[in-house]
């Protein structure tokens, strides 16, 4: 800080750098084309007995896993960016999903197995009416609204009480977890009005089209791709805003922001707030795709899970995050199949791994191994006392 | 339970020198040919007036499935001899005899009868169970059998129970004073049973003043009926916070103490669990005599196989990640997949029966509504057990002094010549042992299976967050704290609404007290 007092700034801050570099540009295009055009061309024109067919079964898992990516990169903001670890973002995940499945039951209309206009579980528990909070589930437009605000709303209110009263690192973990736990029990109870055990699932249309075509998988699929080229373009502009240095240097440094004039609390409620409408979305996008949606998707387990692609891929870069979900999902789809008994050994040997031999994930091992050219940028909060020079940036307040 | 009923039957017999009115041959024959309705009468008769000891004996047999009928007569077999259940003469199997089938009203019937006869058994402690059986069933044809035992009766306690029962009957009798001096007598006792007979007279009761008397008595024993409620919820959410406890001591010292967040701390539990299953089954196989003790050889090696596991993670895994709490909720969940895994691999997916000793069966009847089991009672005194063994390692002993030493400063204390890997080795296999007891103590409550911890493991990180980090009382109250509010929430609202309140409550009062009910003070507050 001695250093800076003068007018000129002692560290050369890094220049407004577009976006994304040439080839960064080159790379979205390339991606972009396979998810719109390349995909769809495979799945629906390629005959089924070519070797370049893509298969449902494949377009399924991929789309499913794209979803997965989606939420690995909103754990990356408030995680490898901001320095928080939640282990509850499988609740904003399933919220969204249980918006979009309620829209969904509702499209199903009369021919559920008991031909009443109300879904069928709601039938079977002998309710006349729809409960309250379901009141605009008939409304596509509304759905669509509620998808992000329902999350959004509770990461709020949980995440102004929270950081309000600085609750961080473990404790902030911990209390999500209890918080996703919470929920689950809550989800799991029939009277609750969210399908209790089984959750919702045997849709049938959306919009009034009906869902299992191979065109309408298809379009979710691009869909998805979509959204998640759309959700990396977004995350990059926010990490390299001044909004995303203020919480890399909470990250590193949360007391310094804070000696240095800043209130951490609306950067970190805003960035936590965005992290979990986007897994919202993310789950409004898996449930057509999937299915179903149960309260599985919130147990502790599932969210955890989350936290696991983001390291595998490696935090504070935003490609490791969707990476490392492509790899641990794929493997998971892959290992269940051979030898279902070894999968939970894989993933737990997964997690120690990462942890002790790859801090950085992927992104970071891959960056190490073509170190030759250019300075090393330090990742995440993983080495935060190295990176105390650094520290200097923050006097440009 | 037929044996036990048998032996029972018998000692009742032993007890009834003047048993005068003999059994029949038709009176026999009645009882097992039939349909059920006479059959259950003829035994009701034969019950009513003095039964002798063959009458015992030929219930039992009924009751053992040991009966055949001919066309004239009933006959026991045992052991393919026929025997004449009036004489006890040994006969031929006549031929086309067929065995007699009991339904399940039969065999309440059978059951009962038989739980009758007990009441002139020579053990105090039998007489007053078929007593109390016999309330269930109270009715008028009883009533000379209950007088004739209450002539002889002379323990205060069955004397008081066979009153009850005299007076349940009269309770419907044709008089009013009868009524009231039944109702007088029943008050006596303020169980919910007694609630419901009296309940059930109102309704029927056409005269003023025993209409009035009766709804004075059932207020008087509502009052009391609602302290043992009390007590039972007071109870059970103290039995919850100890296992609480039991569940947090552990975290107290890995990461009150030592600052590791370790989320295989309910697989270390699910470890001491499964040991304790082991050495049940060992016990079984080899030392089936002093099978009762199991529990007692169970209790160190439930604590040390878990402290070996703790030990082997901190030695392999945990010790590279001190000071990175967040990468340690991480390894440590891995492990916590790994070790559930392990144990699905070795043991099966399914849970695996673990049986309570014979002596923390049962319970201790407190109060009429109000029976509190031995095994939690137990729990409640081996958790402070721990407690006070955790405490006095902490700080009495060297190595507790030690492990403050090096959690308060861990340069200084290596300074001193304190080998500090070797104190957080210990350190950890110290919390992790006492997981393991805990588990130990979860086998005697719930189910032992792979996921026992994962029930557990949220509860119990909110005992440590709420009760702070760094020293042992805050965890012995948040324990006990949450432990009881949530089982009073529990009855106002439901088990899942009790839980988010009780989360919403942690993270409200985090907002007044973030360093958790007793915080550090000085400087390593901050860290």
């Amino acid at each position: 800080m001695q250093a800076t007092t003068s007018s000129t700034p002692a560290v050369q801050l890094p220049g407004r750098r577009p976006l994304l570099t040439r080839k960064g540009w080159g790379a979205f295009f390339a991606a972009l084309l396979a998810v719109c055009a390349l995909a769809p061309l495979l799945n629906l024109w390629v005959p089924p007995d070519s070797a370049f067919h893509l298969s449902d079964y494949a377009v399924a898992l991929l789309g499913k896993i794209m979803c997965y990516a989606i939420c690995a990169l909103a754990m990356d903001l408030i995680w490898g960016y901001t320095g928080i670890l939640s282990l509850g973002h499988g609740l904003f995940f399933a919220l969204g999903g249980y918006v979009m499945g309620m829209y969904l039951m509702r499209q199903i209309g009369t021919e559920g197995n008991y031909g009443s206009e109300l879904p069928d579980f709601m039938v079977f528990l002998d309710w006349k009416e729809l409960p309250w909070h379901w009141m605009l589930s008939d409304s596509f437009v509304a759905t669509l609204i509620l998808i992000v605000a329902v999350p959004g709303l509770l990461a709020f209110v949980f995440g102004w009480f929270a950081f309000r009263s600085r609750i961080k690192g473990v404790y902030f973990a911990i209390i999500t977890q209890a918080l996703t736990y919470a929920a689950m029990l809550l989800f799991f109870r029939n009277e609750t009005g969210f399908g209790g055990n089984n959750g919702f699932t045997d849709f049938k249309r959306i919009l009034g089209q009906p869902l299992a075509t191979q065109e309408m998988r298809m379009l979710l699929f691009v869909l998805t791709g979509c959204t998640l080229l759309g959700f990396f373009l977004l995350a990059r502009w926010l990490v390299r805003s001044k909004f995303g240095r203020v919480l890399q240097a909470i990250r590193d440094a949360e007391s310094r922001v804070m000696f240095s004039g800043y209130s951490p609390l609306p950067y970190k409620l805003t960035i936590w707030v965005i992290s979990a409408m986007m897994c919202g979305v993310a789950g409004a996008l898996y449930v057509p795709q999937v299915g179903i949606i149960n309260p599985g998707e919130m147990s502790p387990a599932a969210s955890i899970e989350i936290a696991v692609w983001a390291a595998v891929g490696g935090r504070g870069t935003l490609i490791g995050p969707i990476a490392g979900a492509f790899l641990v999902n794929g493997a998971k789809s892959w290992l269940t199949v051979v030898a279902p008994e070894f999968w939970l050994y894989f993933l737990g040997a997964l997690f120690i791994a990462v942890t002790l031999f790859l801090p950085q994930g992927i992104a970071g091992m891959a960056r190490k191994l073509r170190r030759s050219g250019g300075e090393a940028r330090p990742l995440a909060g993983t080495q935060a006392e190295d990176r105390s020079p650094a520290a200097k940036e923050e006097t440009r307040a | 339970m037929t044996g036990y009923l048998r032996k029972l039957a018998l000692l009742a017999c032993l007890a009834l020198p003047g048993l005068s009115h003999a059994l029949a041959p038709d009176a026999a024959l009645a009882m097992a040919k039939g349909d059920s309705n006479s059959r259950i009468a003829a035994m009701q008769a034969a019950i009513a007036d003095d039964p002798d000891e063959r009458t015992a004996a030929f219930l039992r047999a009924l009751a053992a499935n040991e009966v055949v009928v001919t066309d004239d007569r009933a006959l026991i077999v045992r052991n393919g001899q026929a025997q004449d259940p009036v004489s006890g003469e040994t006969l031929a199997l006549p031929a086309g005899a067929e065995s007699v089938m009991n339904n399940n009203r039969m065999r309440g019937a059978i059951s009962a009868a038989l739980a009758a006869l007990d009441l002139f058994a020579a053990d105090a402690g039998q007489r007053l169970k078929a007593a109390q059986a016999m309330r269930q069933s109270a009715s008028a044809e009883r009533l000379p059998l209950v007088e004739k035992a209450l002539a002889q009766e002379t323990d205060s306690r069955v004397k008081q129970a066979l009153e009850q029962i005299r007076a349940s009957v009269q309770l419907n009798a044709e008089l009013p004073a009868a009524r009231l001096a039944a109702i007088d007598t029943l008050a006596a006792d303020a169980s919910p049973a007694t609630r419901l007979l009296l309940d059930e007279r109102l309704a029927a009761e056409s005269d003023d003043q025993v209409r009035s008397e009766l709804q004075r008595t059932l207020r008087k024993i509502d009052d009391r009926l609602a302290w043992g409620e009390r007590l039972g919820v007071a109870f059970t959410g103290i039995s919850l916070g100890s296992i609480l406890l039991l569940v947090a001591l552990g975290l107290a010292i890995t990461y009150g103490l030592m600052g590791v967040i370790n989320m295989a701390h309910g697989e270390l539990m699910m470890i001491g669990a499964y040991a304790t299953y082991v050495v049940q089954d060992l016990f079984r196989q080899y030392l089936p005599g002093v099978f009762d003790a199991y529990l007692l050889a169970a209790i160190p090696v439930a604590f040390l196989a878990s402290a070996l596991v703790g030990a082997i993670l901190e030695r392999s895994v945990i010790r590279f990640l001190y000071g990175r709490p967040l990468e340690t909720l991480l390894a440590t969940w891995g492990i916590s997949l790994i070790l559930m895994q392990l144990v699905r691999t070795v043991f099966g997916a399914q849970n695996v029966a673990v049986e309570n000793p014979s002596w923390m069966s049962g319970g201790w009847q407190a109060l009429p509504n109000l029976t509190l089991p031995y095994n939690r009672i137990i729990i409640i005194g081996f958790a402070f057990a721990v407690l006070a063994l955790v405490a006095w390692i902490i700080s009495r002993t060297r190595m507790g002094l030690f492990v403050r030493g090096v959690t308060q400063n861990r340069p200084i204390a290596s300074c001193m010549g304190v080998n500090t890997a070797r104190v957080d080795t210990m350190a950890f296999a110290l919390g992790s042992g006492i997981a393991g007891l805990a588990g130990c103590a979860l086998s005697q409550v719930g189910n032992v299976g792979p996921d026992l911890g994962q029930s557990y493991i949220v509860d119990s990180f909110m005992v440590v967050v709420l009760g702070g980090v760094g020293q042992l009382a805050g965890t012995v109250y948040a324990a006990l704290g949450l432990g009881i509010l949530n089982k009073f929430l529990e009855g106002w609202t439901g088990a899942v609404l009790a839980k988010i309140a009780v989360l919403v409550f942690i993270i409200a009062f985090i907002q007044k007290r973030p360093q958790g009910l007793f915080a550090m003070k000085g400087r390593s507050a901050e860290a």
